[in-house]
């Protein structure tokens, strides 16, 4: 019961500040990795997907819980820190899991082509995320960016989409990175 | 000192969720604008409700806010929009360009090269480049989903037609990635070079339209013309009067009642760094000269 009511930001207006600028960096910067702190959510999250919850979601933003983290202690720490309604794939504003989990991603919303802003986004928990591999450029990119990705062929099928598709947020620990639809990704 | 009766920044938490969330998008896809759930702030439409959000959304207590209005820190919007976050935020303010880690701006990029780690927020007035050319909302949305922009080239090749060259000067459309066309809002067209491959991150707030969009850093950004007539930033064909500097852009300013006039950067921060360094100007006091 105590791992449902602790963990949350102690200070919310200015934690969730500096929390939120880390990910406007991430999403502005792709490939950029920033550390963040602030949030203990139950296992298996991580620090920093706890803190992207916790910052991003609430009542208004359908949430889906993907393999693992579809559990009883995690439904029970959104319900009270953030109070987003977990549902389908299909329906999710928000989704959070590993890589494999959140398989198949077709099933995630893609926003509609006059709204390409009503599409999901994926919270990806990773083991490891480093700024080498997959070869990432686009807006927000100088020259050209690396970053340790699960995969490519995925993300470039996104691209292709461009401008619909589903944007991910990468968390792995305390850190976190993003890759926006817009992110043109090669094999490294 | 923090005004104890707001919230951080003004904007209660679930506000700016909302508002975060949209900026998000925005930065996901360049030049394409989210609505969002605009409040009513203690300020009319008009005076950079959008951009003020934008700011409160972004703020941290460790930021360095600078306001400017036309590229001014000393005019009556910039003054109240930063006492309005020196009092309900506690952020430090500046006037310094290199020194601020959030510009909030109407109608000016500042003249100073913009870094990493930079956010300038524009306020805007009419996010929608199409609207004054189709009034429909359903009809200008259809146009962005379909990159149906001939309209825009018709408006600008009717310029030419009737004045012989591209006769906008502010809010000058430009494309996005190749993708959006999007309204810089009201920045003189002299500023359009500054959007592209920008080290900062360029957010836009329309608070009366309810629309936020955003630029990348780096963002390919370019203004729309033709092959025969391209694009020129320009402005006016002076000095400036106080600072002698024959690039930056120059406000016209009317002095006396028989058409005396002088020409002064409208960037005063860009002006006085200039003055304090001796640079002068044609009406610089002479005592001063180095």
């Amino acid at each position: 019961m105590n791992a449902i009511l602790t963990g949350g930001f102690a200070d919310p207006s200015t934690q969730s500040a500096h929390a939120f600028r880390a990910l406007l960096e991430a999403m502005a910067r792709p490939g950029r990795i920033l550390a963040v702190e602030g949030a203990r959510p139950p296992a298996p999250l991580s620090v920093a997907a706890g803190v992207a919850l916790l910052t991003l979601t609430d009542a208004t933003t359908p949430l889906h819980l993907a393999g693992a983290a579809d559990c009883e202690a995690l439904r029970g720490w959104i319900g009270f820190h953030t109070g987003a309604p977990l549902v389908a794939a299909e329906q999710a504003q928000f989704a959070i899991g590993t890589w494999d989990a959140l398989h198949p991603l077709g099933r995630f919303r893609i926003g509609e082509p006059s709204y390409p802003d009503r599409s999901a986004t994926l919270i990806v928990e990773v083991d490891r995320l480093e700024p080498e591999g997959a070869r990432l450029t686009g807006p927000g990119i100088e020259t050209e960016a690396r970053l340790s990705l699960p995969e490519t062929a995925a993300f470039r099928a996104n691209r292709a989409l461009f401008p619909l598709g589903f944007d991910c947020i990468l968390t792995c620990g305390a850190r976190l990175a993003a890759l926006p639809r817009s992110t043109i990704v090669e094999d490294a | 000192m923090t005004d104890q009766a707001y919230n951080f920044a003004y904007l209660d938490e679930q506000t700016k969720r909302m508002i975060r969330r949209a900026l998000l998008k925005a930065l996901a896809i360049p030049g394409y604008q989210v609505p969002f759930a605009s409040r009513e702030m203690p300020m009319p439409y008009g005076w950079g409700t959008g951009g003020v959000q934008v700011t409160a959304a972004c703020l941290t207590p460790d930021d360095r806010l600078k306001v400017i209005d036309q590229g001014a820190d000393d005019t009556t919007n910039a003054v109240s929009i930063r006492r309005f976050f020196q009092r309900t935020a506690g952020v430090a303010t500046t006037e310094r360009t290199t020194d601020a880690t959030v510009i909030q701006t109407r109608h000016r990029i500042p003249e100073q090269p913009l870094a990493e780690g930079q956010i300038l927020v524009y306020q805007v007035p009419i996010p929608e480049p199409l609207r004054f050319l189709e009034p429909r909302e359903t009809e200008t949305r259809k146009m962005h989903e379909l990159e149906e922009y001939g309209l825009m080239h018709v408006k600008l090749y009717e310029d030419i037609a009737r004045h012989g060259e591209i006769a906008t000067a502010y809010a000058y459309p430009v494309r996005v990635e190749g993708r959006y066309v999007m309204d810089p809002s009201p920045i003189p067209k002299f500023d359009n070079p500054k959007l592209a491959g920008n080290p900062a991150i360029q957010l836009f707030g329309a608070g009366r339209e309810a629309r936020i969009y955003a630029l990348p850093p780096y963002s390919d950004v370019v203004s729309l013309d033709f092959e025969d007539h391209p694009f020129t930033a320009s402005k006016a064909d002076h000095a400036c009067d106080l600072c002698g500097s024959g690039s930056s852009y120059l406000d016209e300013v009317i002095t006396d009642d028989r058409g005396t006039r002088m020409f002064v950067c409208s960037d005063t921060d860009f002006c006085a760094a200039r003055q304090a360094q001796g640079h002068c100007g044609r009406l610089s006091p002479q005592g001063d000269a180095p």
